[in-house]
């Protein structure tokens, strides 16, 4: 053993023994660099988009005037066309959610009281693995499903159904059941959870007392899975409001991302980007709020 | 009865979550150009253009550059906030762990603006740099959740076994807390490393000119003549942000904290 080597673990034992005198500053190591990190590039982008959403673009120059101003939402309130696209896309958000609210929960039902342990754990991986398969994949997926000549068109003209792709094809109705596709496993999955955490007590006592299925479940297991399906719903609801990729590739209609991501893009102007982008920010927070209401955040 | 409809709803939803994850995998080996089904004539040709084409190995190298830097910044991060929460009864706990989950809970285009106009007021010029850093930021949560789970169920009474037997703070992580957290942190990384190869919405914002996987495909799906290749491109991304997954959930799910420590 050389001297350096010996040496090394000494100085290091000198610093730690100090840090576990002093537990504050211990704390203050562990979280100075995640907490910088946070606090000035997240948040500070935050309070950013926040303040660039009161400041304005110079029509001549195409630079940011840094001046307070409410023109981005005057603009926003008084173009009918902004309006319509916020109630379109808190309208689709709130379809998707309901949709996959019933279709999620009676596979998670059977994945938390009925199916065997081995089977769970299989069903289990069985959602997750969807729900982190690529999204843009998926989404691409099911442009090639719907198209004219694609798979579900020549399912329904074996049927001698010729107007599916009509119908389907580019279209609001498409969009809709895609985003109800991608998102199901978010809803899948919180309430798998929730209601695997239900004691079998409960639904032996439901029984006992002269409870048969129907309103024990409407009695017993829907109101103890509440706060589950209302966390689902926050994933459903958040991840629609916010996308602008799926109305691009499956519709012709606008969502409040395409109007944002072309503000700032084709048009340069992030002032009206900016305050366009806090609609959704207001929505959640809203929608947040009724959530805690309900005790979603436990499930979370 | 009722068990039977659950059986039923239940496979017919397994079925609407492959479908087109199955149907992908079929056009992927699609010999002809046209993309009408059925398909006439399976072939391997694509895999070889993809494979040459300048712009897809560009857009992997991209991908997988920024997936390894933002995984490295989040394990950092996410490891040193999962310790501080887990150790420590501070002012701003509960914030700082809902802060975390911020940038995955608001919309996407939330983070991906305000990190855009954060960018362009200072100057910074989009590229490589810029991705990672909104990719790490999104990527921490993961890291938070899976260490801090660990810890939650590992149990105290080792490291202090530790400290009375003469180990220092440091010979303490090294020896006992590291070996406990080292699954959980392999599993994290492999999470944050297939949510950053297939983010598509925040980097949009900070990606300026530069394409990754995700963006080359919706650059590209348009393009009549390109789709062959975009169907092999989008079969390797499903894979790898499937495989990751998979492998992380085996490793958080099969090894307790007590089962890492005898080995």
């Amino acid at each position: 053993m050389t001297t350096p080597e010996l040496a090394r673990p000494r100085g290091n034992r000198r610093i730690f023994g100090w840090l576990h005198r002093h537990p504050r500053v211990k704390l203050g190591a562990l979280l100075v660099v995640p907490a910088g990190w946070f606090g000035v590039i997240y948040f500070g982008s935050l309070a950013l988009l926040f303040a660039y959403a009161f400041w304005s673009l110079d029509p001549q120059t195409g630079e940011v005037v840094k001046q307070f101003t409410l023109a981005n939402f005057q603009r926003i309130l008084e173009k009918p066309v902004y309006g319509t696209i916020v109630i379109r896309t808190v309208a689709v958000a709130a379809i998707v959610t309901v949709v996959d609210a019933l279709i999620a929960f009676p596979i998670a039902y059977y994945m938390a009281r009925v199916a065997s342990p081995r089977r769970r754990a299989l069903l289990f991986m069985s959602i997750l693995l969807p729900l982190w398969a690529s999204y843009l994949v998926k989404t691409y997926a099911w442009r090639i499903l719907l198209a004219p000549n694609g798979p579900f068109d020549w399912g329904f003209k074996l049927f001698g159904f010729d107007g599916f792709s009509d119908i389907f094809g580019i279209s609001d109705l498409s969009m809709t059941v895609v985003f109800i596709y991608i998102w199901l496993p978010y809803m899948i999955l919180p309430i798998y959870a929730g209601l695997e955490r239900i004691p079998n007590s409960y639904l032996e006592a439901s029984a006992d007392l002269g409870a048969k299925g129907g309103p024990t479940f409407r009695r017993v297991v829907l109101p103890l899975a509440m706060p589950a399906l209302v966390a689902g719903s926050i994933f459903t609801f958040s991840l629609t409001l916010g996308d602008y990729i799926i109305p691009a590739l499956v519709s012709n209609t606008q969502f409040i991302g395409n109007v944002v991501f072309a503000s700032q893009g084709v048009a340069g102007d992030i002032p009206f980007a900016a305050a366009y982008s806090l609609v959704p920010v207001g929505i959640m927070a809203i929608y947040l709020l009724v959530a805690r209401h309900f005790g979603a955040f436990d499930e979370l | 009865m009722s068990r039977i409809l659950l059986r039923v709803a239940t496979g017919l939803t397994l079925g609407f979550l492959y479908l087109p994850l199955f149907v992908i995998g079929l056009y992927a080996f699609n010999n002809s150009r046209a993309q009408s089904w059925p398909i006439q004539e399976y072939s391997l040709k694509w895999f070889g253009e993809a494979a040459a084409s300048t712009s897809v190995r560009d857009a992997f190298v991209l991908s997988v550059t920024v997936g390894l830097e933002a995984t490295l910044l989040a394990l950092l991060l996410g490891s040193l906030v999962s310790l501080a929460v887990h150790r420590f009864r501070f002012f701003g706990r509960g914030a700082l762990s809902l802060a975390l989950v911020l940038p995955i809970a608001l919309p996407g285009i939330i983070t991906g603006m305000a990190l855009n106009a954060s960018f362009h007021n200072f100057g910074v010029p989009f590229g490589t740099l810029t991705i990672i850093v909104g990719h790490a930021t999104f990527c921490v949560v993961v890291v938070y959740n899976n260490v801090i789970a660990r810890l939650r169920r590992s149990s105290k009474s080792i490291e202090e076994a530790s400290m009375d037997l003469g180990a220092d703070t440091w010979q303490t992580f090294r020896h006992v807390t590291f070996p406990v957290l080292r699954t959980a942190i392999v599993a994290a990384a492999l999470l944050a490393f297939a949510l950053s190869f297939d983010e598509i919405i925040v980097t949009t914002f900070t990606a300026g000119t530069q394409e990754t996987i995700p963006i080359w495909i919706l650059n590209h799906l348009r393009l009549p003549n390109q789709r062959p290749i975009v169907n092999v491109v989008a079969l390797g991304l499903i894979l790898l942000s499937v495989i990751p997954v998979y492998f992380a959930q085996r490793l958080s799910s099969d090894t307790s904290g007590a089962a890492a420590i005898n080995r």
